[in-house]
């Protein structure tokens, strides 16, 4: 019984063992300093959090369907770059649905290169940042990019506004969260989409599409991106060209975080949302600690590669890899 | 002819065929509309051309031979800040003052081992944790990073010595001092991937590792004196590139790792593992300097550059496939 008993907790801690981690940090962090446990600080970390963890959301589905986005970052730019420019020419209500519009079928030609061609999603994508960063640069020339009516507009409210006390970027992030969840977890396209990501052929030979799927994933991706630059527009109100560039890393790093494999067929949307409040509490605690910005990158190079590891590990049921 | 014969010459040769027709295009199109009155294949600009090509050609040597085992470096950018301001900031150390012109072998060799260190570090890590190298270069693409800020905030680390700079801007037998560098590593490497064991073996893991492991080749150690090696290039390229600039910021090198895997892939390595060369990335590297040179000689913008790169990149893609369905039609007959 005991050993019983120790296998178990050594499960529990294998299979949950990023959210034990995250109580843990919360407790020293809290301990250490206890305004990183308040009310107002919770807000700012979700706050903050909320444009990296919209594209997180997103980008969980294209890798539990087996791929990589590395254009989500360039991706951002564009859409915020594209967002401001329509809003002064069109009207904000005109300029967001073009701005989706546009950033979707950005995303259309990815889903269609990685999908209907089956091209490499990691080559693919990294060609797509390069070139929608000329893109974004092409459109705007180069400059920064301003609203010009700063306070007359009701733009600001995706991303500076409040409604029942809670800023709408959490709010944002929280429905899009339940909805993506929803969407992964109940229904027949979630299931897709875990079933061509754990074994294709085996899902194309049970009769699902791999290849619409796989677009799909890629339009759902797109469509977060166009959402976390249409906050990002919102709060700032004005951009320069480069405003996600290296995002689609720390996404990705938040991804992983959270426990979705590389590999595919794994991962979902709350363990994404775990992983991006993970990176958004370190950053702050160690922040509010005085520590420089930088030490985060090292701290949270660690936490992935121990995150992983252990997840492996568990799986293969030994600590250190058996190749020679 | 040899069933797949054909489209094997022709991917082989394709980055060649590629960079004639970019040197007839900018020829021409330069007659046009050029702003200055020199000849785009003039000899001095062509100079320049493998000159500029050099720090990202060194870190793509060394990222072929990585990603034909089947693995991928990100944090060369990072790795390559590190050496910069080690070999900069170490001039400058006391420990070291009595020694004069003497300081600069040694600071070489000490921003040379710490890249070697860093790579290693990766390729231990990939080999002993098992974690895919994606992800662990991933983080150490954001770790290193952070240690490159510690050493002078986001402030930038500058030291000019003048011998060393005289070093860097030398030319030998015509050729630029980093051109030497850049030579130099792809004959070694080049070596060592078509007549080494250790090349042999490259190339049998990155097919199939399992395969590999069963012929009794240690694959783990192997992977990692990979990354070592690639770790030590970026240091090298840093190295050379700082020895003349003198100053590094400390978001230098940031999306290296892109231009890098650009190039080499551009060049026919296999993002899978298994196939590519040393001489094939190097086509890819002056390929993709001679389309930024080009671009700007004809007077087009900056951001054409980004834009074209990045479709030129899907499309090489495409036709790969392409001639690879053809090869396996090629094969049924």
């Amino acid at each position: 019984m005991a050993t019983m008993t120790k296998q178990n907790i050594g499960n529990i801690l294998a299979k949950q063992g990023i959210l034990v981690a995250f109580a843990l940090f919360i407790i020293a962090f809290t301990i250490a300093n206890p305004k990183f446990l308040s009310v107002d600080n919770m807000f700012s970390v979700v706050r903050s959090s909320a444009i990296l963890g919209v594209m997180a959301l997103g980008v969980t589905f294209v890798v539990i369907s087996g791929n990589l986005d590395l254009s989500v970052g360039s991706m951002m730019s564009f859409s915020t770059i594209v967002v401001l420019d329509l809003h002064d020419q069109i009207g904000p209500l005109l300029a967001i649905p073009a701005m989706f519009a546009m950033t979707i079928a950005l995303g259309a030609f990815i889903g269609f290169l990685v999908g209907y061609l089956k091209l490499n999603s990691l080559i693919v994508t990294l060609g797509m940042l390069s070139a929608i960063h000329g893109l974004t640069l092409t459109y705007s020339g180069g400059k920064n990019m301003d609203i010009a009516d700063k306070d007359g507009t009701w733009f600001s409210v995706f991303g500076q506004g409040t409604a029942l006390g809670i800023p709408v970027p959490i709010l944002i992030f929280i429905a899009l969260a339940a909805v993506l969840g929803l969407v992964l977890g109940k229904t027949a396209f979630g299931r897709k989409v875990y079933a061509v990501g754990g074994n294709g052929t085996a899902a194309t030979f049970s009769g699902i599409r791999r290849a619409r799927t796989v677009f799909l994933c890629y339009i759902m991706s797109s469509a977060c991106v166009a959402t976390a630059g249409l906050i990002q527009a919102s709060r700032s109100l004005g951009s320069q060209n480069t405003v996600g560039q290296g995002l689609e890393l720390e996404v990705l790093a938040a991804v992983i975080l959270g426990g979705a494999s590389l590999m595919g067929g794994s991962g979902t949307i709350f363990k994404t949302v775990v992983g991006v409040l993970i990176l958004g509490f370190i950053q702050n605690g160690l922040l509010l600690l005085g520590l420089q910005f930088y030490v985060q990158f090292v701290v949270t190079w660690v936490i992935i590669i121990l995150a992983v590891w252990l997840d492996i590990a568990a799986k293969r049921g030994r600590l250190w890899s058996p190749i020679a | 002819m040899q069933p797949g014969a054909l489209s094997d010459a022709l991917k082989k040769g394709a980055i060649w065929g590629f960079i004639v027709l970019e040197l007839i295009f900018f020829s021409v199109a330069g007659e046009y509309l050029a702003l200055s009155d020199k000849a785009f294949m003039d000899y001095e600009n062509m100079l320049l051309l493998l000159k500029q090509s050099a720090p990202i050609g060194i870190i793509a040597i060394g990222m072929t031979i990585v990603m034909i085992n089947g693995n991928i470096d990100l944090s060369v950018g990072a790795t390559y800040a590190i050496a910069a301001i080690i070999l900069l900031d170490s001039m400058t150390w006391t420990v070291f003052a009595g020694l004069g012109d003497w300081v600069i072998p040694v600071s070489w060799l000490l921003a040379l081992a710490v890249g070697t260190f860093l790579g290693a570090l990766n390729g231990l890590i990939v080999w002993k944790t098992g974690v895919d190298a994606f992800i662990v270069t991933l983080g150490s693409m954001l770790g290193y990073r952070g240690i490159v800020f510690m050493f002078n905030g986001e402030n930038p680390t500058s030291h000019l010595n003048w011998t060393l700079v005289d070093f860097a801007e030398a030319q030998f037998l015509g050729f630029h001092t980093a051109t030497w560098f850049l030579a130099i590593v792809t004959v070694i490497i080049w070596f060592v991937m078509t007549r080494t064991v250790h090349g042999r073996n490259a190339y049998a893991i990155g097919d199939n590792r399992e395969a590999a492991v069963n012929a009794g080749i240690r694959v783990g150690p192997h992977v990692m004196i990979n990354f070592a090696v690639i770790g030590f290039l970026a240091a090298l390229s840093a190295v050379v590139f700082y020895s003349e600039s003198g100053s590094v910021n400390p978001n230098d090198g940031q999306l290296y790792e892109l231009w890098v895997i650009t190039a080499v892939v551009l060049g026919g390595t296999k993002i899978t593992g298994g196939a590519g060369s040393v001489i094939g990335t190097i086509g890819g590297v002056i390929a993709i300097q001679l389309l930024r040179k080009g671009l700007g000689h004809i007077g087009a913008d900056t951001s054409t550059v980004n834009l074209v790169i990045g479709l030129i990149l899907i499309a090489v893609l495409v036709l790969d496939r392409q001639l690879n369905v053809k090869g396996k039609e090629e094969l049924k007959v």
